[in-house]
């Protein structure tokens, strides 16, 4: 009946206005630490960005680090930092889940416990792993360097598995492993041109680049990476002084 | 249908303790078996292909890795009783980030202390007491890292107890005269029937870290 229809309307608007003041007021004060080239600050950026969060984003510079950054992570003195109403968070990998247990639109964790804990395995596989692994090669050149590709192959080949049957690590839409492994899609994958060594061909890994064609759509991730020609800038930039380093 | 859990471990592993703990907490009924790391055997492999490491927590025949990973499975599937984690959400990231701090921490030092001599061991007691002054001091004048319920942190960190009196051996130190309040937290800690059930003797960690390094050749 009309009556009721209209009943329901106004009781749906009365929640979604409240749900909207309660979002509004949590959004309140949102202020992220962090670096315009660091794939754990940019995380942070895609998934406040996802669930539609204000916030503030505040450049540091670790070279010479602020005062503020120091008073709000004095463990561990690293961006990024996430600080919510006055009270502050550390470590990329915790502050993603404190965003989705906060904003709960758009989630970025499955909800059934099993899935939830896969996910959180391969996140931590992608920054402890494949991340670690990678690193091991920078600045590095010959069979050093050669060995640190193969091993971040032997990595890569158990999210290329992942994948199988997958657009997203996440399943059907992007999810926490996806918005973690924009390291490998993005990071990774532009050193590639740089660095000139593929660490990971196409031929190796055709569900990885499939992967990174879905992931390089989604409207959030274009919007929150650096933009590829500055990036690539810096990383030579980067490649160069790490050279200058090794060769001294 | 009833609820089928495993957990392989292996009984002086610190992580395997915090598994041990959280499914005592619970009280979860569950099949413990216990591994022979030098020998893995191929159920492990399977479990495990990734890594190849214990805990391995397999809840009808799905396993879950990781344990701070697989304590957070265990609050979420057993909620009932003894949550583990705080509800309120920055409550929850601040016991996360105590766990990851511990996970990131806290080993690295004790392997220099018991498997390192000379300029290396001093490092390494050095930072491991800087830690625990860290964790200490995050404590404060609490009962537990969460407050007034055990929870994630310090099942996440009380494994490390019974290594103390190896630690203090191996290393020439007290672990109590540098963090006399981490001391009286842990006596509290194994006072809980879940704790007492999960961390062997410490006499028996001292004896198998003394085998541990004859067998890797250090002494």
């Amino acid at each position: 009946t009309p009556c009721r229809r209209l009943c329901t309307f106004k009781k749906e608007a009365k929640l979604v206005s409240k749900r909207e003041t309660m979002e509004a007021e949590r959004s309140e004060e949102v202020k992220l630490l962090g670096t315009w080239a660091s794939p754990f600050s940019r995380r942070i950026e895609i998934a406040l960005t996802l669930k539609g969060v204000p916030y503030e984003f505040s450049e540091q510079d670790l070279t010479n680090k602020s005062s503020l950054l120091l008073q709000l992570n004095p463990v561990h003195k690293m961006i990024p930092v996430l600080v919510h109403n006055g009270k502050p968070i550390s470590e990329s990998l915790v502050i993603l889940e404190y965003i989705d247990d906060t904003w709960q639109n758009n989630p970025i964790l499955p909800q059934d416990p099993y899935e939830k804990a896969m996910a959180r395995f391969w996140a931590k596989f992608v920054d402890e792993q494949i991340y670690v692994t990678a690193m091991k090669g920078v600045g590095k050149i010959g069979e050093e360097r050669d060995a640190a590709v193969e091993a971040t192959r032997d990595l890569l080949k158990l999210l290329e598995k992942e994948l199988v049957g997958k657009d997203f690590l996440g399943g059907k839409s992007l999810g926490l492993v996806d918005i973690v492994a924009t390291l490998v899609a993005v990071w990774l994958m532009r050193s590639e041109e740089i660095v000139g060594v593929k660490v990971v061909p196409v031929e190796i890994f055709p569900e990885i680049h499939r992967w990174v064609k879905n992931l390089l759509e989604v409207d959030v991730i274009k919007k929150c990476i650096p933009p590829e020609d500055e990036h690539l800038s810096y990383i030579k930039a980067r490649m160069d002084r790490l050279k200058i380093k090794s060769v001294q | 249908m009833a609820d089928e859990v495993i957990l392989l471990n292996f009984w002086p592993s610190m992580f395997g303790m915090r598994t041990r703990i959280a499914l005592e907490e619970k009280k979860i009924k569950f099949d413990y078996r216990e591994q022979d790391l030098f020998n893995k055997d191929s159920f492990l492999l399977e479990m495990n292909p990734v890594h190849k490491k214990i805990p391995v927590l397999i809840h009808n025949g799905k396993p879950v890795l990781e344990s701070l990973i697989q304590i957070e499975y265990i609050d979420e599937v057993w909620p009932g009783i003894n949550p583990l984690l705080p509800s309120d959400p920055y409550q929850r990231g601040q016991a996360k980030f105590w766990g990851d701090f511990i996970d990131k921490k806290v080993y690295g030092p004790t392997r220099l202390i018991w498997g390192a001599k000379g300029e290396e061991q001093e490092a390494g007691k050095k930072e491991f007491i800087e830690v625990l002054k860290m964790l200490e001091s995050e404590l404060g004048d609490k009962i537990y890292f969460g407050g007034e319920t055990f929870g994630y942190v310090d099942i996440a960190l009380i494994g490390f107890y019974s290594w103390f009196d190896a630690y203090e051996k191996f290393g020439s130190f007290s672990v109590e005269a540098e963090c006399p309040k981490l001391i009286a937290w842990a006596k509290r800690c194994v006072k809980r029937e879940s704790v007492a059930k999960s961390l062997p003797d410490s006499d028996k960690i001292t004896k198998f870290v003394l085998e541990l390094k004859k067998n890797i050749g250090i002494e």
